[in-house]
């Protein structure tokens, strides 16, 4: 044939092609493609879970601040309770206090004017016995005056003025 | 700093020596013409080597065939030795070899989108022989012809029937995934591109056939078989290797994917059972 062809010898190139197609295939081809899916399927795996964690620390932190939100609130509510309840108890103490001062007021009142009473009927009284007594002088010494005498003895024995 | 100037005048002044040597000497005149050297290389009509003593073939079958040994050799190692110790932080061999077979998963993929498995597989076969194959020629092996006479073994896609083969098995294959695709309509598809296996295997045989005849002639003349071996010998080798592995594999992907492409009543049908 011209240019040397020949059949056979084509014939034995494609055997040769073929092994060696055949071959690589299953020695090199193959073993390496599986490994580099392999290694994609590990790292998409990796990626997925990634993303599942980053959703899912998204989610929590979503919660947690809402959680903080609600806190905020609650703590509020409980301030504005508490200072509602400072405000009451310190307006129910100053009413006692009011109370317990008028309450105090009154009774210091009542005392100072029983006080009072008992030292005017005190006095009533003394003025009485002194006035008994001095009519019970004045009894016994006859000619004077009863009303200087009774001076003299209110003034502890001086002479009266008007004498 | 000194050291690599001494080493480099001790090269430069050996090479002067033994570009003096080889002019003293002379050849001891051709033992062929420059035109019988290169119709032999083309033909390899006397150049003809036993195969096991079955059959006598061009000096390219038993290139083919020791590319293709090493080839297995090779994979079969890094399939006992290497593939095992796979990590997910890739090693330099592991990179390596990962790269070259996503570089051919890719090629596959991109062209030919509905059908690329086997298509993966007989691209990273046909680039590694290929490749591999046309840098074989670097190792100057020597075989001994049936005539007794030794013979340096060429690049197995130089001799015309490798590149037949090549080319009409990379034609099989599109026309293989027409069929799987398409059905008859792949076979019609495939049939239409008539030319392809005579261009396929005659671009291959021409490009590899020019690179061996141009360092045939270079070595035919002693004068110029100093220095100028490294530039026209390794130099243009690499770059064959390199450009003629991306053409073969880049048209078998191409008109493969054109071929195994559903047609549009098939891909309407496809859609409306996927609805």
């Amino acid at each position: 044939m011209p240019l040397n062809i020949n059949l056979q010898q084509i014939l034995l190139h494609w055997m040769n092609l073929a092994v060696l197609t055949g071959a690589l295939y299953f020695l090199l081809y193959k073993p390496v493609k599986d490994f580099m899916e392999k290694r994609e399927a590990y790292y998409r795996d990796l990626e997925e879970q990634a993303a599942d964690k980053l959703a899912q620390a998204e989610r929590l932190e979503c919660q947690a601040k809402a959680k903080l939100e609600a806190a905020d609130d609650e703590i509020h509510d409980e301030r504005m309770r508490a200072q509602q309840a400072a405000s009451d108890a310190a307006q129910e103490q100053l009413a006692q206090a009011e109370e317990q001062a008028r309450h105090i007021i009154a009774k210091a009142e009542a005392e100072a004017e029983q006080s009072k009473e008992r030292a005017l009927r005190e006095s009533q009284r003394e003025m009485r016995e002194l006035a008994a007594k001095a009519a019970k002088k004045l009894a016994a010494k006859p000619g004077d005056d009863f009303f200087d005498q009774f001076l003299d003895l209110t003034e502890g024995g001086r002479a009266h003025e008007g004498r | 700093m000194k050291q690599q100037k001494k080493g480099l005048a001790v090269c430069l002044a050996a090479a002067v020596l033994l570009l003096i040597a080889a002019l003293l000497t002379g050849s001891p005149g051709p033992s062929e013409s420059v035109q019988e050297a290169m119709r032999d290389a083309v033909l390899h009509g006397t150049g003809q080597i036993s195969l096991f003593g079955l059959m006598t073939v061009n000096p390219g079958m038993i290139s083919a065939l020791l590319v293709t040994a090493f080839l297995l050799l090779c994979a079969a190692l890094i399939r006992v030795f290497a593939i095992p110790r796979f990590r997910y932080q890739p090693g330099k061999l592991q990179l390596v070899l990962e790269e070259l077979v996503g570089l051919f998963d890719n090629m596959a993929k991109s062209n030919s989108p509905h059908r690329s498995r086997f298509l993966g597989a007989y691209l990273f076969a046909a680039g590694s022989y290929i490749f591999v194959g046309t840098l074989s020629e670097l190792l100057g092996l020597q075989a001994v012809t049936i005539h007794g006479h030794p013979i340096t073994l060429p690049a197995p896609l130089s001799d015309v029937n490798a590149a037949i083969a090549m080319g009409t098995l990379s034609y099989l294959v599109i026309l293989s995934g027409g069929v799987a695709a398409n059905g008859l309509g792949g076979v019609g598809k495939t049939l239409k591109e008539f030319s392809l296996p005579i261009s396929m295997s005659f671009r291959l045989f021409g490009a590899l056939l020019s690179g061996l005849l141009v360092t045939e002639l270079v070595y035919y003349y002693v004068a110029l078989s100093f220095v100028l071996p490294v530039v026209v010998g390794v130099l243009f080798t690499l770059l064959h290797a390199l450009i003629q592995t991306y053409v073969l594999t880049m048209l078998t992907a191409l008109y493969y994917g054109e071929v195994s492409e559903p047609s549009p009543k098939k891909e309407k049908k496809l859609q409306a059972e996927n609805a």
